[in-house]
């Protein structure tokens, strides 16, 4: 398969964990997009370094060719869904901790939640 | 010079950490919180990776690593990749939420 699809689908499977999986909706949230644009900007960075110095290099025939700070297009897309299914993983188990009142609470008033 | 992968995540790490002290996102204090997180993201991510390894989709310049390489061929810089970025994105949605507390976030009691 080329990365290609297997990004596509990636950022498919994370939409689908986080819209019907998980249900944290993740997608419709200000907060979510507001720190994905800010993570994304630094994953240019550390993409484009990372292909930029050959550190990884891509097989041709599997991405389309279209490279944004160095890294492939592709890139993008896999960080998105790195992104997503975390952010939708955390929050989700931040929902059971608080149905058993537990870890993932909120900053508690004195000292961190555990 | 190989280090540079790995200097380019404990940058990143380093570069995060002023967020759980200044902004009091509290993500490395719910570290149980974070390590369910980190857990399914690790095994299907690094499972992708070790996939398009094994493919040939990409590779790594063994110049740029420690040397320690996990089974499928995983270089270690790539574990921790998936270790690293994920904290980093969490403490960023901790710190929005900092700055931004009327942000519904889906979790909220």
């Amino acid at each position: 398969m080329s990365y290609t699809l297997a990004a596509v689908l990636g950022v498919l499977g994370a939409c689908l964990v986080d819209v019907v999986l998980l249900r944290t909706m993740l997608l419709r949230r200000k907060a979510f997009w507001t720190s994905y644009a800010i993570v994304a900007f630094f994953q240019l960075i550390v993409n484009g370094l990372l292909t930029g110095l050959k550190v990884v290099q891509y097989d041709p025939h599997r991405i389309l060719g279209a490279r944004i700070v160095y890294a492939p297009v592709e890139d993008l897309l896999f960080g998105f869904a790195l992104v997503l299914v975390t952010l939708s993983l955390w929050v989700w188990w931040g929902r059971i901790a608080f149905r058993g009142n537990a870890e993932g609470a909120a900053p508690a008033r004195s000292r961190a939640a555990r | 010079m190989r280090v540079v992968y790995l200097a380019i995540l404990a940058a990143c790490l380093v570069g995060t950490l002023p967020l759980e002290f200044l902004l009091g996102t509290h993500v490395y204090a719910r570290w149980r919180r974070l390590a369910l997180t980190l857990l399914p993201v690790v095994v299907i991510f690094g499972g992708w990776d070790v996939a398009a390894i094994h493919q040939g989709a990409w590779s790594y310049d063994a110049r740029y690593l420690v040397g320690w390489t996990l089974p499928g061929r995983l270089p270690v810089e790539e574990l921790l990749f998936f270790l690293v970025i994920p904290t980093c994105a969490v403490l960023t949605l901790e710190a929005v939420r900092a700055r931004k507390p009327h942000w519904i976030i889906g979790d909220e009691p």
